[in-house]
């Protein structure tokens, strides 16, 4: 069990008031909050041993060269890649698939080809591919989703086939909270030669993830929404695959030799982090990463699901409220996205941060999900380390008197 | 659980009691057969829409009909945006969203301008929801731009 109350009193900004109220911050989704300790390494880094990496044979640099490094390795181990050099440091998941699109992408699908995706993805996992399936004719392909918001899998030998190079899909969606059979899903592509792509955006701050075992080609998350700085993201590519494929970007730092007329390729990982990388965010990533293990993934996993439990329970006692998403907890993660008929969910979401509750409301960069769901947008909460059932409870009162109110 | 108690008095400027009524019973939603101008203002950030339809007789607006999908505000504005306008000329409309304009941005209003807008002065507690302005403007901007796109052609 989580120790909620002491690991409160490591995130400063959760003692914040708003129009006089606690702050009960439901928008994790979107971005988790920062604990001390990873605050605490960016001042640390800036303060102490502030300087570019891999250039300098001085003090400053090789520290800072040997904590980026260190960072990266906390990465490697924190998701189950085996070398450091699979690990390309971006800004975030979606610079992380674009880079794969417009690399791997681009020289490995061509017309005719299919890259299947679901109806579930962040516009993040779904733009590049239309991108890329236009420049070079090939055509999308679509897993559709049942009643509960899970993917509907009984024609999956009819949508994977051998003109299928790419399955792109999410490992947890970021408004039904379904965790997919990712795992299941990757032997299937693999069977047909095709790869897999895996946005664990919203999978790895909430659970124990292992892309070994997973075996997938590709893997992207972001390090903001789990308790590190804005502006850090990660790539996991399978080392077989990254050998072949073409840098992304060019300039300093990616290369070896350089001449008038051309170049060779850095080592990897560095052929594909081209000019001066996030130095200070990825040290903030180790310090994240250094708190959730010391939490443990397991434990982080069970107190959400204890909440969500909790929160679902809650929910059902509001009647005039809709919820999607999986009923069964053990596929889903802490994600609850709910539509009333009465008050749309920008009214929602303007009462509710009247009584400190931050929530996101709109179509969660997922147009095409919340059109499937009949809806024009959802209202989304979504949980953390540091929620607490006190908090679902003052939301579940605040979406009350706000029905309440609009009902009057 | 002791039950809380709520206090939305703030809440009260926002919500006046003609926003929601327009919300809930939105006003010339029958869509005009033939039109002159269609209007669409899209928020892509939040998802609201609004659609108008005007059918001019000569330079003046002799019918409107609006549909859309999204918050009070923004559907009760262009509610009564649709309301305010008919029988004025594309002057007078577009006039009257700069005056809108102004107002959503704290500017003081002429008691005239204050007039023609009508019930729309209803909307000008949202003002003080920073982040809800773009919806009470959604239908209003997306006229003005209909209306400069209209005498250019
Ligand atoms: C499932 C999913 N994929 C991708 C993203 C994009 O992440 P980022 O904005 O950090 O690139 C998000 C977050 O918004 C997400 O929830």
């Amino acid at each position: 069990m989580l120790d909620v109350n002491h690991i409160r009193k490591d995130f400063p900004i959760l003692s914040r008031t708003i129009y006089g109220k606690p702050l009960v911050y439901l928008d994790n989704a979107a971005t988790s909050q920062k604990p001390t300790s990873v605050i605490q390494s960016l001042v640390d880094y800036y303060e102490s041993y502030n300087s570019n990496i891999h250039r300098g044979v001085h003090t400053l640099s090789m520290e800072a060269t040997d904590r980026h490094e260190d960072a990266r390795s906390k990465c490697t181990r924190f998701i189950g890649a085996k070398e450091d050099k699979s690990l390309i440091m971006v800004r975030n998941t979606t610079e992380a698939i674009n880079l794969v699109a417009q690399t791997w992408g681009k020289h490995n699908i061509s017309a005719g080809d299919e890259i299947l995706t679901t109806h579930m993805e962040h516009h993040s996992n779904l733009v590049p591919w239309q991108k890329l399936a236009e420049q070079n004719g090939a055509s999308l392909q679509f897993i559709e989703l049942d009643e509960d918001g899970m993917l509907n899998l009984s024609n999956i030998d009819d949508l994977i086939t051998e003109r299928t190079k790419l399955l792109a899909l999410t490992h947890m969606s970021n408004v039904l909270g379904t965790i997919n059979p990712v795992k299941e899903l990757t032997a299937v592509a693999h069977k047909m030669g095709a790869k897999v792509l895996i946005d664990g955006a919203q999978s790895v701050p909430h659970m124990k993830v292992d892309v070994t075992d997973l075996d997938c080609d590709f893997f992207a998350f972001s390090g903001h929404k789990m308790l590190a700085p804005t502006g850090i993201g990660v790539l996991y590519v399978k080392p077989e695959i990254l050998e072949s494929m073409e840098p992304f970007l060019f300039g300093g730092d990616m290369v070896s030799q350089v001449w008038d007329d051309t170049a060779t390729w850095n080592d990897l990982p560095w052929k594909f982090e081209a000019g001066t990388p996030n130095i200070a965010d990825l040290i903030g990533l180790g310090a994240a990463i250094d708190y959730l293990e010391s939490l443990g993934m397991d434990q982080v996993r069970e107190h959400e699901m204890a909440l969500t439990g909790y929160a679902l329970e809650q929910f059902d006692r509001l009647n005039d409220i809709k919820v999607f998403g999986p009923k069964d907890l053990s596929k889903r993660g802490g994600v609850i996205s709910f539509h009333s008929d009465d008050v749309h969910p920008h009214d929602m979401g303007t009462m509710l941060d009247r009584e400190g509750i931050a929530i996101r409301t709109g179509h969660h960069c997922a147009m095409p999900l919340t059109r499937k769901l009949s809806v024009v947008a959802t209202a989304r909460a979504s949980f953390y380390i540091y929620n607490t059932e006190e908090e679902v409870d003052k939301l579940t009162a605040a979406i009350r008197a706000t029905l309440d109110y609009f009902a009057k | 659980m002791s039950s809380p108690t709520f206090d939305f008095s703030e809440v009260d400027d926002l919500y006046q009691e003609i926003i929601l009524d327009h919300y809930r019973s939105p006003r010339n939603q029958k869509e005009i057969p033939e039109s002159d101008m269609d209007v669409t203002g899209i928020n892509p950030f939040c998802g609201d829409e609004v659609h108008m339809r005007i059918k001019l007789s000569g330079e003046s607006i002799s019918a409107v009909s609006f549909s859309g999908n999204g918050c009070s505000i923004s559907q009760a504005s262009a509610s009564m945006l649709s309301d305010i306008i008919k029988g004025k000329s594309l002057d007078e409309a577009n006039n009257l969203y700069v005056d809108f304009r102004d107002m959503m941005h704290g500017n003081d209003l002429n008691e005239d301008s204050m007039d023609n807008l009508g019930q729309a002065e209803a909307l000008s507690g949202v003002k003080k929801f920073p982040i809800r302005i773009k919806c009470a403007l959604l239908a209003w901007s997306a006229l003005g731009d209909a209306v400069k796109k209209h005498k250019s052609e």
